[in-house]
């Protein structure tokens, strides 16, 4: 889905892309994959009750939805949300959110 | 799933659009200019994130001060001081939005223009209207502006949530509480349940002869089985529920005798809390933007009004297919729009988005449900993914009622600092 949406802002979009990342700034909104910007509501750059992802790795985030999917770990609300997104959604999402600071 | 596959078409423009944001600082030549209509959750949340895109950004709200609903049942209940409900634009001011402190009065869709309340006028190149909801008071006989001085509906964050603190605490031991509720949709499903559930332990607690009468214009309501459960435990039969096939549709009220008459007879209050019909905020109404339901239908993708293209709308005005009206859903549909605004300007397709919807209640202070959800579109609405969000667990330890108790309030901090902070 990003890769498709690379092409379609073309070579500009995809050079402004990496100069965002690349400068090791926040990732833009433009980039966000399918749900990420909703997950901030909860989790934002300090943590309350509930934590900040901000500091975890992509993979600690993407293995965290794939055993709150699967029930492999318990929570209070994270299982009904995991179950929304699908193994490659999780990951473009895990992706995003590690590399917002 | 729509076509993504970009066309010859949109490859030109994407090149054209990104080439000339590139050639200078930010997006410019004639930079796009777009104007937010509404200050809440919704509108807010967009005006802060296409700043940050570099677009530029003119929001236009009327109140120098934002008063949250979320946790206004804490108020009512004296637990929360209003002034943890109290916000102000300075943060969204100083990033560098224009704010515009002005209610819009009229909206020009052929010239593309907002005129504001002291005639000057804002041309936009694309507008997103966010202006919440209005109190339907030509919706049930008695109740009126005036008549809401005396029978609350405190469903804006305000002085209406503070008349209501005061009616309660007025009110002596062995009162009777009336509260009606209105038919679907309306702003916070859930929000007449809780609101019951903290007057209940206010009562509880400090008048314990009285009772709460929730006079219902529906048979089943958000988290029913949670909220009914929770009742029974803990504050034994305080709360009564009437749902519409006993008789629980309220049809007209008498403010001055604090009358509720029902299809099948009539209650009388101490305090009186009319929950009454709703709409978008009038400006959509008068804009023609809603359509004769009072709410404004949208593309789910691009969150463009289908009466209007250029016109996006977010927020409880939106009807947002599966998704309630809340808080949460309004700050996710407010970033899903920035990024498709944010996106569109540049000449290119608007992705498709998922969104989330969380929505914690408070039974008592200490006794948190919640319900959630996960939306994508499908069939022109944004619509709930099967097997996929859902309620808190029927049985649960006190542990996890209390730990969904303290998430709410995290809900809560994260949100308002993302919104205002
Ligand atoms: C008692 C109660 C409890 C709630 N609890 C929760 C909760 O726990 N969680 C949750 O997620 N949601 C909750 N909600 C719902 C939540 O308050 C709304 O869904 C949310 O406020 C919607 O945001 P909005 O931006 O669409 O509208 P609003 O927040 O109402 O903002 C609209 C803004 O637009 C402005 N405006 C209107 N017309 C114009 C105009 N013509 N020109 C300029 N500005 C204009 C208004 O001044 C206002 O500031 C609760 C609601 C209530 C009543």
């Amino acid at each position: 889905m990003r890769k498709i949406r690379t092409v379609t802002t073309t070579i500009g979009g995809a050079l402004t892309a990496l100069l965002f990342v690349s400068a090791g700034q926040a990732q833009s909104l433009r980039d966000a994959p399918p749900g990420a910007s909703s997950c901030l509501g909860c989790h934002g750059a300090q943590p309350t009750s509930l934590p900040a992802l901000s500091n975890l790795s992509a993979s600690d985030i993407e293995n965290a939805m794939e055993q709150y999917r699967s029930g492999a770990r318990e929570a209070t609300l994270m299982n009904r949300i995991a179950k929304g997104f699908t193994p490659e959604e999780s990951k473009a999402i895990a992706a995003w959110l590690s590399a917002k600071k | 799933m729509r076509d993504t596959r970009p066309s010859r078409r949109h490859v030109i423009i994407g090149a054209g659009a990104a080439a000339a944001a590139f050639a200078a600082p930010a997006l410019a030549q004639a930079a796009p200019q777009v104007v937010v209509i509404g200050g809440g959750y919704a509108g807010a949340t967009c005006a802060r994130f296409l700043q940050r895109e570099g677009v530029s950004v003119t929001l236009v709200e009327p109140s120098a001060n934002y008063i949250s609903c979320p946790f206004s049942n804490a108020v009512i209940a004296g637990l929360r001081d209003i002034a943890q409900q109290t916000f102000t634009y300075d943060a969204i001011a100083a990033q560098g939005v224009r704010i515009a402190r002005q209610a819009a009065t009229k909206i020009d869709r052929d010239a593309k223009r907002v005129t504001l309340a002291d005639a000057t006028t804002l041309p936009y190149d694309r507008l997103v209207l966010a202006p919440g909801i209005d109190m339907n008071f030509t919706a049930l006989p008695g109740y009126d502006q005036a008549a809401s001085e005396i029978l609350p509906h405190a469903w804006k964050a305000g002085p209406q949530t503070l008349l209501l603190r005061q009616q309660l605490e007025a009110m002596d031991d062995g009162g009777t509480v009336v509260i009606s509720a209105p038919a679907n949709p309306f702003r916070c499903p859930p929000g007449p349940y809780e609101r019951a559930s903290l007057i209940a332990w206010y009562l509880k607690n400090h008048k314990p002869k009285s009772k709460l009468i929730i006079l219902d214009a529906k048979d089943a309501f958000s988290k029913q089985g949670l909220f009914t459960a929770a009742w029974k435990e803990i504050y034994g039969d305080m709360i009564e529920w009437v749902g519409l096939s006993a008789g629980g549709k309220v049809v007209e009220v008498k403010p001055r005798e604090k009358i509720f008459v029902t299809e099948f007879g009539e209650h009388r209050a101490d305090v009186g809390n009319v929950i009454p019909p709703q709409r978008a905020g009038r400006i959509a109404i008068d804009s023609g933007i809603a359509d004769q339901t009072g709410w404004c239908p949208i593309d789910p993708v691009t969150f463009e009004a289908r009466a209007q293209a250029g016109v996006h709308v977010i927020g409880d005005a939106a009807v947002a297919g599966g998704m309630p009206k809340s808080a949460f859903a309004a700050n996710a549909q407010a970033k899903a729009c920035a990024q498709a605004v944010a996106v569109m300007l540049r000449g290119a397709q608007a992705p498709e988005p998922k969104l989330i919807n969380t929505c914690y209640s408070l039974v008592t202070p200490d006794y948190g449900i919640s319900v959630a959800g996960v939306y994508a579109p499908a069939k022109g609405l944004l619509t709930d993914i099967p097997n996929a969000g859902g309620v808190s667990p029927a049985k649960a330890p006190a542990s996890v009622r209390a730990a969904e108790a303290s998430y709410a309030e995290g809900w809560y901090k994260t949100i308002t600092t993302e919104v205002f902070g």
